[in-house]
């Protein structure tokens, strides 16, 4: 493991209260793995993930836990320590490339900054070198585009940019934090196959933040789900498609549409409304929504792989009885 | 960055135990939730009643100078002699200084080369400029809010003529346009069609203050309307086969009345500034009527010996307009936390 | 790029003369009163009254009058008949000192509203942003006439720390040029640091949250350089608008107060003392002036801004 989480809790104070946005957050990555946190809206997956690099410290904050990258604990470093890890080991990429670029400096030159911040080359050596990495995310004309600013490039185009700017230093990890959900659907595969690529070709680590479960299939190893703050399961992508463990990714997955069944009346829903983080339930938070709730979900239950008080066997029972879900594993490889 | 969240939380709410639905959610209007950050807000409400305190004593002038001062604004006391301290003092001594500011009922504040009661003068002086003030706004309101609904609206030529007639209003100097129309009209006053303005009334200069800054106040409400225009409560509005005028009324400026507010607060401090500037210049406030611009004239001529003629009634100009920018502030804030409401200069 | 300019350029022509009508409107038609005997000024007699009719041909229809007196102001043929000066050479004389007085307190300002706004915003909430946004409000609270007179008061006539006199031109001697200004240049820039200092603050406060400042972290820079490469000059953008706003509206008039109150030969001057007097010419002339100065910084301004954002001087629409 090379990037390890332990207890991660992040509390925004607002106007309205006290907001736990991530509680008792826990998982691990490993060294040239892709590793999917799979969530809706509001689940708290973004915020993981900024804070892992230290980007959601602010007065009104309160980060608890431990991150733990190449055995140095990050969640201890200030600024000055965290640049050493910021776009130099562990890279991050955005959701929206549009704002995610500073609209009035060249594409270019965004990238000389970034590596001049980290090494100490001319800018004629950063250039080219930013050139060379345009080319190897697959942008055409790199010589003239690396002089372009980011208004001029298309969506997909610009998310490329963003990779390949993120990639500049070689970093170990790359945090890619939704990084399709504002693009096109067939750009979006290009991305997909371009991060798989990285990730083959290099040994890069990926975190993969979603709530597309479809991106998910693509690509990932492993995949933890998160809901209402917590990660509620955490499998490999196997497992998660093929045995999942939680009644919260039994709805995600029966929500699907799907082709290998014939088409419901309606799709499924979950019924209900993720709780407010400002009071969130005491047990378990999925409790209100769960159709198998019982009354030991009103203590909170821990993270052994899922986040139920249900054991294994009753799972896989109640999982065939709902006939929500039926993946079925394909026969052939 | 906060260490722990027991340090953030609040006493007072337990979590909510398993099973039970989140709370019910109340309905706040936007107008109760903008009252709750106000009332939070105690430097900008502190300086709201600074203001109104202001206007209070201001009103209450004929009363201190019928039983503290015990004389009128423009009363001359140049000979007078006044008991202070059991000393017989000079109202305006033989060389001509008049008395400084002291702790006496009488002249508190000083008296002027007349020998005038300068609190007295201050008070109703802050009338003149108070009233201006505020009539002044409400008459950049009513037409920056028609100007703004019209174009904002109607769009098409409506908005293409207004817009530019505004851009050369706006083209000029505040203070420039303000002192063309002040001397323009101070001779012979104002006559358009049936409406006659003498001119030294106080309506030249109220007039002029109203309409410089309508488009100050007409652009940002034309913004905002045009962008409200476009919302489908708008279209379902036209579909209900609503006229356009119970649109405009019922519709869309109900959108813009915290727009509005803010800027009619703010508006009154800058005419305050524009009318003492104008007045000083000698094309605002004209005499026999006198506020704290005219006062500020007056004092300069002898501030080397009587300073205090000219600071006073600066002073109570900085107050005003202080309380009454930091309390607009304020307003911004709760009104509109998320600033949509942009202000140009 | 061009064709911006041109456009911005054929635009600042007709609002020019739209300009041009709206003065004339305001001098010669609205008021009820004659204009001659308005012109003509205060010590006007029968004899004056006339010349001054046939002169500007006031006895002519009124489009025929405005073409007249066009005429005149842009000949250069105005004049003041109650001190029978040139009005254009008298602005013209007033020009050095006015501008002299502008642009240093112009960079006075910027200098301090950057500082400020920067201050203020990358501590905001906090003791520093409080102080200065106390500090900048009451800057914008007072009347600048009546600051002038306290500074000269306290600062020039009991401390004797600066000249109470006029305007020394430069040619002459640079050091007491400046020193002459100074407390000038302190009062014109007190009001716009107050404003400007303010409107960077929110900039910076709404630029901090944009999505490329955290990539900007994200990339691993360091803080201070995010916040000047990229959080400051994005929050400048729409400064350098208001800026050419005002610094045309102050040559162009603003300045007014300031030079009577200190006494500088310029171009406000002029027009504080014709106001005095009730002498409509100057004001003509110095209002067609104004306003003239204000379009065209507006329109130096307009192509100034497409230059610092490139999605306006690409051609992408420009962002709301």
């Amino acid at each position: 493991m090379i990037l390890e989480v332990k207890d991660l809790t992040v509390s925004f104070a607002t106007d309205g209260g006290v907001v736990r946005a991530v509680e008792g957050v826990s998982f691990g990555l490993a060294a040239g793995e892709i590793l999917a946190i799979v969530g809706e809206s509001g689940s708290g997956k973004s915020v993981t993930a900024q804070t892992l690099i230290g980007l959601t410290r602010a007065p009104k904050t309160a980060i608890s836990g431990s991150v733990r990258f190449d055995g140095v604990e990050l969640t201890d470093l200030d600024d000055e320590g965290l640049r050493g890890v910021r776009g130099e080991r562990i890279a991050m990429i955005f959701q929206d490339p549009m704002t995610s670029l500073n609209p009035v400096y060249r594409v270019g030159d965004q990238m000389i900054e970034m590596i001049r911040a980290h090494r100490d080359v001319s800018k004629r050596e950063a250039r080219e070198r930013a050139v060379d990495l345009l080319q190897q995310v697959g942008i055409p004309n790199p010589e003239r585009r690396v002089h372009d600013y980011p208004h001029e490039f298309s969506g997909g185009m610009r998310q490329r940019v963003m990779i390949a700017m993120a990639l500049s230093l070689d970093p170990d990890v790359l945090i890619a934090d939704e990084p399709t959900t504002a693009l096109d659907v067939t750009v979006q595969a290009q991305i997909l196959r371009l991060l798989d690529q990285l990730n083959r070709e290099r040994g890069l680590a990926v975190i993969l933040i979603t709530h597309d479960l479809g991106v998910v299939a693509e690509i990932a190893d492993r995949v933890a789900v998160m809901y209402a703050g917590q990660i509620v399961e955490e499998a490999t992508l196997e497992d998660l498609f093929y045995d999942p463990m939680h009644p919260y990714t039994w709805g995600l997955l029966g929500s699907l549409a799907r082709l290998d069944t014939p088409n419901p009346e309606r799709l499924a829903q979950i019924p209900g409304q993720p709780p407010s983080l400002l009071r969130p339930p005491v047990g378990c938070r999925f409790a209100p929504r769960c159709p198998h709730e019982f009354d030991e979900c009103a203590k909170p239950p821990p993270l052994e792989h899922d986040r139920c008080w249900l054991k294994p066997d009753e799972k896989r029972r109640l999982r065939v009885v709902d006939g929500r879900i039926g993946l079925r594993k394909p026969v052939t490889t | 960055m906060v260490a722990s969240i027991g340090e953030l939380e609040a006493p007072g709410e337990p979590p909510l135990p398993t099973g039970v639905a989140a709370e019910e959610i109340r309905g706040r209007s936007p107008w109760y939730l903008a009252w709750l950050r106000m009332r939070r807000n105690r430097v900008g409400l502190a300086f709201g009643v600074l203001f109104l305190l202001i206007v209070l004593a201001c009103l209450a002038a004929p009363l201190w100078a019928d039983h503290v001062a015990h004389t009128g604004p423009n009363e001359n006391h140049i000979t007078d002699k006044l008991l202070i301290d059991g000393q017989e003092t000079y109202v305006v001594s033989p060389d001509g200084t008049p008395l400084a500011p002291g702790l006496h009922g009488r002249y508190l504040l000083g008296a002027d080369q007349n020998g005038r009661d300068v609190m007295v003068r201050l008070l109703y002086g802050g009338r003149t400029s108070i009233y201006i003030g505020v009539v002044a706004a409400l008459v950049t309101t009513v037409f920056a809010v028609l100007v703004g609904l019209l174009c904002g609206y109607y769009r098409g030529w409506i908005d293409a003529i207004l817009s530019r007639v505004m851009d050369v209003v706006w083209a000029f100097p505040v203070l420039l346009l303000g002192i063309a129309l002040g001397t323009a009209l101070a001779l012979g006053g104002l006559k358009i069609g049936a409406i006659v303005v003498a001119g030294d009334s106080l309506w030249i200069p109220i007039l002029i203050i109203g309409l410089v800054y309508v488009p100050y106040m007409a652009r940002p409400i034309r913004g905002e309307i045009l962008a409200l225009r476009e919302k489908e409560f708008v279209e379902a509005a036209v579909a209900q086969g609503k006229g356009s005028l119970r649109i405009m009324l019922s519709e869309l400026l109900p959108n813009v009345v915290s727009t509005i507010i803010v800027f009619f607060t703010l508006n009154i401090a800058n005419n305050m500034l524009l009318e003492s500037s104008l007045s000083f210049l000698g094309a605002g406030v004209r005499a026999p009527n006198a506020s704290w611009g005219t006062m500020i004239a007056d004092g300069y001529q002898t501030i080397y010996t009587a300073p205090h003629l000219t600071i006073v009634p600066g002073l109570l100009i900085v107050l005003t307009v202080l309380s009454l920018n930091v309390f607009g502030d304020g307003l911004r804030d709760a009104l509109d936390p998320r600033a949509k409401i942009r202000l140009e200069h | 790029m061009l064709r911006f300019a041109a456009r911005r350029i054929l635009g600042m022509i007709a609002v020019l003369f739209a300009i041009s009508v709206v003065v004339f409107l305001i001098f010669n038609v609205i008021p009820n009163s004659d204009p001659a005997a308005r012109i003509a000024g205060k010590n006007a007699n029968p004899a004056l009254i006339a010349r001054v009719t046939a002169d500007l041909g006031l006895d002519q229809p009124i489009p025929v009058q405005y073409l007249t007196m066009m005429r005149k102001i842009l000949t250069g043929e105005l004049t003041s008949y109650a001190s029978s000066q040139n009005v254009t050479d008298q602005i013209w004389k007033g020009l050095p000192a006015t501008l002299s007085l502008c642009i240093g307190a112009a960079v006075l300002w910027m200098t301090l509203a950057v500082i400020f706004g920067y201050l203020s915003a990358v501590h905001s909430g906090k003791f520093t942003d409080r102080a200065l946004t106390i500090l900048s409000l009451t800057g914008i609270s007072m009347p600048v006439f009546w600051l002038a007179a306290i500074l000269l008061y306290y600062l020039s006539y009991k401390a004797q720390l600066f000249p109470t006199s006029s305007y020394v031109p430069f040619t002459k001697d640079p050091l007491d040029w400046a020193y002459h200004l100074i407390l000038p240049w302190i009062t014109l820039a007190v009001l716009f640091v107050g404003f400007y200092s303010r409107v960077l603050r929110s900039n910076m406060l709404d630029v901090m949250n944009e999505d490329y400042v955290r990539t900007a972290r994200a990339k691993g820079i360091g803080e201070r350089q995010v916040r000047l490469r990229h959080v400051l000059r994005n929050s400048m953008i729409p400064i350098v608008t208001l800026f050419g706003l005002d610094f045309g509206a102050v040559v162009g008039g603003g300045a007014i107060l300031t030079e009577t109150v200190f006494n500088l030969n310029g171009v406000g001057l002029y027009a504080g003392q014709a106001i005095g007097s009730l002498d409509l010419p100057p004001l003509m002339g110095v209002t067609i002036f104004g306003a003239f100065f204000i379009v065209l910084f507006n329109t130096i301004v307009d192509v100034l801004y497409a230059f610092l954002d490139p999605r306006i001087r690409l051609g992408e629409a420009a962002p709301a």
